[in-house]
């Protein structure tokens, strides 16, 4: 038995593209982003481990993108907008992650992962309430179990004293 | 003895206990949903474990660590799907097992396997603890710096077909881990003027993303994928027995996983195929390997899990870590102020046996509850992986939310996490990124020290250790190109 190489996707000479495109640009600001001293070695230059790897990432760039031509991975329309649909989710993320200090974590995580569950074609009253039963669960057992640091809900202002520091600690 | 009894007393805490059993337990159930593994619940959890004592964050992590493959050949065996990557070779033989009806025994004798391998790997380690007592005081600046970049070298070969990738991916991670205030000169480096990247781009915020988010990102945008799973009748004790005719197998497969777990970089996957070659090299039935061969299945289960007992060794002596697992686990170090190194095991060699206990102790809890909860297991491989995408979003912002409470390190995470994504997508791996951060960091602190009592290049090397190392270094490297280069010529052979 022989351990298999993974085979080239389609998609990986954009990917290499892009990445080499990155990097050179990273390389023609090696000189305006890092410091280099006239006195003391090389090695201990700011400049040295940042050129270490911008220089790595430009040569094996460079070389992953040849590679790809050379094996004529077929390059394909879909894949990049396969990537952008994960940019969807990233934005409900980033949306849960505004909405936790202003109506709670509590709040927060069942709304989010009950709309998640709406978006992602969960439709049966088990599936909504598992989806909440999620939220629920994972506030219960990392702030009020293992008290992560999550801070309180701007809503919580508005409660009665007592619910408030309830509400703060725990949820 | 003394140290002994010293480890019975630090293990001997009900925290620690508790950190065991649900370490064990958890992972054993996040091991068996296909699609999770142990490093998205070993990411999420790990600020979590900042609040709690070194070892009782550590047995928590080492418990999901040590315990997910256990977890991992469940789906393998019975719906053709690794729980974690490094039981893809147990797919192999696991699955014609259970086409032929047999698929009790495969549990039984994976389950055995499996518990063979790790309580190896522990006495192994055990017993090798006083040399690595003895030898890691050797280790200066320059040995641990050959150490690093050996291991860096490693991670990018070991990526067979795909060494351009790791090479240009372990070059992002020493790249990311130079961003922000450089430690000596004070000097900023590729902030572009932006005080949140001041700081430079914290580990955990990357690991996260590239592990946590992308797989939730994965498993959202993918189609839905559901499994259903008979439950199996009868007990799963007689894999012991049936163990027995292969001990030769599971001996050496659990050697093969020390071994490997010991170098850095290299790891399960090589592990698990030399055991899984010698094997069907060495089998009087090599014909039956891949159609459910109980001796393919033993070498691969036992070789991976004598894995992570042993690549707790580089972490521990070194303060190396060997693959991405450990690599997070560093950072548990780091927060309670435990230096992992050599002084670790001169200092604390209580707090290092303790943790070998530990490991010793989840095996057994980890079989135990594997032989009584596998049917309630099977439950949990039937969730859709869409809804799982779902609870692992949730739960990496508790992950990343937690750290400093910013907005900024969840963009950060959730940008890394879209990376993340492109790569799984692409098949490129992620771990070169990782340990390219980590070895990164520890290669510009050990070099900056060790050039300073150094004249020539030779005075670099003139150490015995740092010899050795720099010689396996010459010596991988140019093994590689020697590959390659004959390779060529055989294709260039065939060509004409």
């Amino acid at each position: 038995m022989k351990q298999q190489a993974r085979p080239f996707q389609p998609g990986s000479m954009l990917f290499a593209a892009a990445f080499l495109i990155g990097s050179l640009i990273l390389l023609s600001q090696l000189g305006a982003e890092t410091k280099f001293s006239a006195k003391g070695q090389m090695f201990a230059q700011p400049r040295f481990w940042p050129a270490v790897g911008v220089i790595g990432m430009v040569v094996f760039g460079a070389a992953y993108l040849a590679e790809t031509y050379r094996r004529r991975v077929p390059t394909s329309g879909v894949e990049p907008l396969i990537w952008l649909r994960a940019v969807e989710y990233f934005v409900w993320f980033m949306a849960y992650v505004i909405a936790v200090p202003i109506i709670g974590y509590l709040a927060a995580s069942i709304c989010f992962t009950v709309l998640l569950a709406l978006r992602l074609g969960y439709r049966s009253a088990r599936h909504l309430g598992l989806a909440a039963g999620v939220g629920i669960a994972v506030v219960l057992v990392f702030k009020t179990g293992l008290s992560v640091k999550i801070p309180g809900g701007a809503v919580y202002e508005y409660l009665p004293d007592a619910l408030r520091n309830v509400m703060i600690v725990n949820f | 003895m003394d140290i002994l009894l010293s480890s019975f007393a630090i293990l001997a805490r009900w925290d620690v206990l508790a950190a065991l059993l649900v370490g064990s337990a958890g992972g054993v159930v996040i091991g068996a949903i296909p699609g999770v593994g142990p490093a998205v619940a070993i990411a999420i959890l790990l600020p979590a474990t900042f609040s709690l004592d070194p070892i009782v964050g550590l047995t928590a992590l080492l418990g999901i660590y040590g315990s997910s493959m256990y977890g991992g050949a469940i789906p393998a065996i019975l719906i053709n799907t690794p729980g974690t990557a490094v039981n893809a070779l147990t797919t192999y033989e696991g699955t014609p097992m259970t086409k032929r009806g047999e698929a009790r025994r495969a549990l039984s004798l994976a389950y055995s396997a499996s518990f063979f391998g790790g309580v190896f790997s522990v006495i192994c380690l055990i017993a090798l603890s006083p040399v690595l007592a003895w030898i890691a005081p050797m280790f200066g600046s320059r040995e641990i710096f050959l150490a690093a970049l050996l291991g860096i070298v490693l991670v990018v070969l070991a990526h067979r077909g795909q060494i351009m990738a790791a090479g240009m991916l372990a070059c992002l991670g020493i790249f990311l881990n130079t961003i922000g205030l450089e430690p000596i000169q004070y000097s900023q480096r590729y902030t572009f003027g932006q005080s949140w990247l001041s700081g430079g781009i914290d580990l955990i915020v990357v690991v996260l993303g590239l592990f946590a988010l992308s797989q939730a990102f994965v498993l959202l945008v993918e189609p839905d994928k559901r499994s259903h799973i008979d439950a199996l009748r009868g007990g799963f004790f007689s894999g012991f027995k049936e163990l027995a005719l292969y001990k030769r197998v599971a001996t050496v497969a659990s050697g093969f996983g020390v071994m490997m777990g010991m170098i850095p970089g290299v790891g399960e996957f090589t592990a698990q195929f030399m055991s899984y070659t010698y094997a069907q090299k060495t089998s009087r039935t090599p014909e039956m390997f891949g159609r459910g061969s109980p001796e393919g299945l033993v070498a691969s289960e036992a070789s991976n899990n004598a894995v992570p007992a042993a690549a707790m060794i580089p972490l521990l002596a070194l303060g190396i870590p060997g693959e991405a697992l450990t690599a997070m686990m560093l950072s548990v170090f780091y927060v309670h102020n435990v230096v992992p190194g050599p002084g670790l095991f001169q200092n604390q060699m209580d707090f290092v046996v303790a943790l070998y206990l530990a490991l010793l102790i989840l095996n057994v809890l980890v079989l135990v509850f594997l032989l009584f909860s596998t049917n309630t297991l099977l439950r949990v491989i039937e969730i859709p992986t869409r809804f799982l995408g779902i609870a692992v979003l949730t739960l990496s912002f508790v992950g990343v939310y937690s750290l400093r409470n910013s907005a900024v390190d969840c963009a950060v995470a959730g940008a890394f996490g879209i990376f993340g994504f492109i790569l799984k997508r692409l098949n490129l791996p992620i771990v070169p990124i990782i340990l390219g951060m980590v070895l990164g960091g520890i290669m510009e602190a050990k070099l900056r020290t060790s050039m300073m009592r150094v004249k020539t290049p030779f005075d670099f090397i003139d150490r015995p250790i740092a010899f050795i190392l720099f010689l396996i270094i010459v010596l991988v490297v140019a093994s590689h190109f020697r590959g390659v280069w004959r390779a060529w010529r055989s294709d260039k052979g065939k060509s004409r």
